[in-house]
């Protein structure tokens, strides 16, 4: 009852906090205090409210519900810790998995699952576009599945031989410059205390940054309204990098989760965290 | 489309296998035909290629074409990914070829309309997959650069631009005294590797990101002494 409550409200507390972003954002003012410090500030607002609650409350009851066209629940998907176990997987994400002799992200784990459990075809949710059919039960599943281990520190595994290879991947296209303007993933978040306009950059290579930029993700975002997993966070980066487009659950996206989550090991994980 | 993807991917996998695998020799655990000892760092590199080449697709004017690298690219990433600075030798021969690439102004006029340089240097559009084929190109300048003093708005990536020329002593674009900088920022502004092999900065002449016309009016909003930027 006090949930309901509780997330009926924040429908409008996203609005307020939209409405107050955008005056900030146009004002002189604004520049004077750092985007953090403005991130810092929405949060505690919102602390009681984050509307990513209103996906954990989704994907909590997507996990348990007998979907797609085996009719079953995720309630048996390995994410790393055991069948059915949620606590603490996202902080030791991505992982190898032995049944798949691959390693898998989040997004990339979970697509198994409803392939595998469920009857869906991972292939098909790879190729949706972000925001239409599974690709928004993703988006509720990777927010509760988050959630669960929440103030946990991250601890991703690097003893099997697989994970230091995707480790060795990630840090090669971390600097791999390319597209129309020669940019890297190193050109934003390769050194400490730069912004973009007025957006800090965390530095990813190293701590406290990378665990900061790695660990903020899912989160909901104010300017759009939408919950965005790490998956299309990558995506993006890589569409203003003007490279071409990464596949959905891609090695180079999974080589890159391994690479900022291994250097940010002992970092909190504040996710599913509020962005601007 | 869906099975050119997945076929991609469970190649690459392969590959990873074929590490993996070869990784655990060591252990004589396993061995697979065509792997041999430890995933070396060249090994790596080549996996890393494998890795690129079969995890993105083309999506509007973005192609995977854009994966190619160029001699530059290629040296400065491997560099970056050492942590190390470039190879001097290297690094010279870069600079060369890079200084080599400039292109002067056809008319031999270096310097157009500082406001609508300052339009560019505002304009952070272009060239990304959700861009329109065709539309003009931003310079992304204030992206990293603090140009004019109003703009607030202003990133840290790259170094200050304000009070530009008036601090480099230029009072009179056109003369004699102020050649040796008009050209080095013409220059910076064409292919910023001429003068600094592995700069962070796009090539906007070189890559034809910026035309002419946009590259002189970028050049009066740093160097006319009328441009905000010299107040």
């Amino acid at each position: 009852m006090k949930r309901t409550l509780r997330l009926a409200s924040l429908a409008l507390v996203a609005v307020t906090a939209l409405a107050l972003l955008a005056s900030a954002g146009s004002s002189v003012a604004w520049a004077q205090k750092s985007t953090a410090d403005g991130i810092a500030e929405y949060r505690a607002m919102l602390q009681d409210g984050n509307p990513a609650e209103l996906f954990e409350a989704r994907g909590e009851g997507l996990w348990q519900k007998k979907r797609g066209p085996k009719n079953e629940s995720l309630q048996k998907c390995d994410l790393g810790k055991g069948a059915g176990v949620v606590k603490g997987a996202f902080v030791e994400l991505p992982r190898y998995f032995a049944d798949t002799q691959r390693v898998q992200d989040l997004e990339s784990r979970l697509l198994t699952c409803m392939e595998t459990l469920q009857g869906f075809s991972a292939a098909e949710i790879a190729a949706t576009p972000f925001g239409q059919k599974e690709q928004v039960s993703l988006e509720g599943l990777v927010a509760w599945i988050s959630s669960e281990s929440r103030g946990m520190k991250f601890n991703l595994p690097q003893s099997h031989a697989a994970e230091k290879t995707m480790y060795e991947v990630g840090k090669r296209m971390f600097f791999t410059r390319g597209g129309t303007h020669d940019f890297s993933c190193a050109s934003c978040h390769g050194s400490d205390d730069k912004r973009i306009r007025l957006q800090e950059l965390p530095n990813l290579t190293r701590q406290p940054g990378a665990a900061n930029g790695f660990g903020a993700w899912p989160a909901y975002r104010l300017s759009s309204g939408e919950l965005w997993g790490m998956q299309r966070r990558l995506n993006d980066c890589y569409r203003q990098q003007r490279f071409p487009y990464p596949g959905f659950a891609s090695d180079v996206t999974i080589a890159l989760g391994v690479y900022m989550g291994v250097n940010g090991k002992g970092g909190e994980s504040i996710a599913p965290a509020l962005k601007r | 489309m869906v099975q050119d993807v997945a076929d991609k991917m469970k190649k690459t996998n392969l590959t990873v296998l074929c590490a993996v695998r070869a990784s655990t020799v060591i252990g004589a655990v396993l061995m697979v035909p065509g792997c041999s000892g430890l995933a070396s760092a060249p090994e790596l590199d080549k996996i890393a290629a494998q890795t690129l080449s079969a995890s993105f697709r083309d999506q509007g004017v973005a192609k995977v074409d854009r994966l190619v690298q160029d001699d530059a690219n290629r040296e400065c990433s491997a560099a970056d990914t050492a942590g190390k600075p470039i190879d001097a030798q290297i690094g010279q021969r870069i600079e060369a070829a890079s200084l080599k690439s400039v292109k002067a102004p056809s008319d031999g006029k270096f310097l157009g309309d500082w406001k609508a340089g300052e339009a560019i240097a505002q304009n952070g559009r272009g060239l990304t997959w959700s861009d329109a084929a065709g539309s003009a190109n931003g310079g992304n300048c204030y992206n990293c650069h603090r140009i004019s003093n109003a703009e607030v708005s202003y990133g840290t990536i790259g170094p200050s631009l304000y009070n530009y020329g008036k601090i480099r002593g230029v009072s009179n674009p056109e003369s004699a005294a102020s050649k040796a900088i008009v050209d080095y920022t013409w220059g910076k502004l064409w292919n910023a590797r001429a003068y600094n092999a592995c700069s962070g900065m796009p090539r906007f002449g070189h890559s034809q990101i910026l035309g002419e016309k946009q590259l002189k009016d970028l050049m009066a909003l740093l160097l006319d002494p009328a441009s905000p930027v010299n107040q």
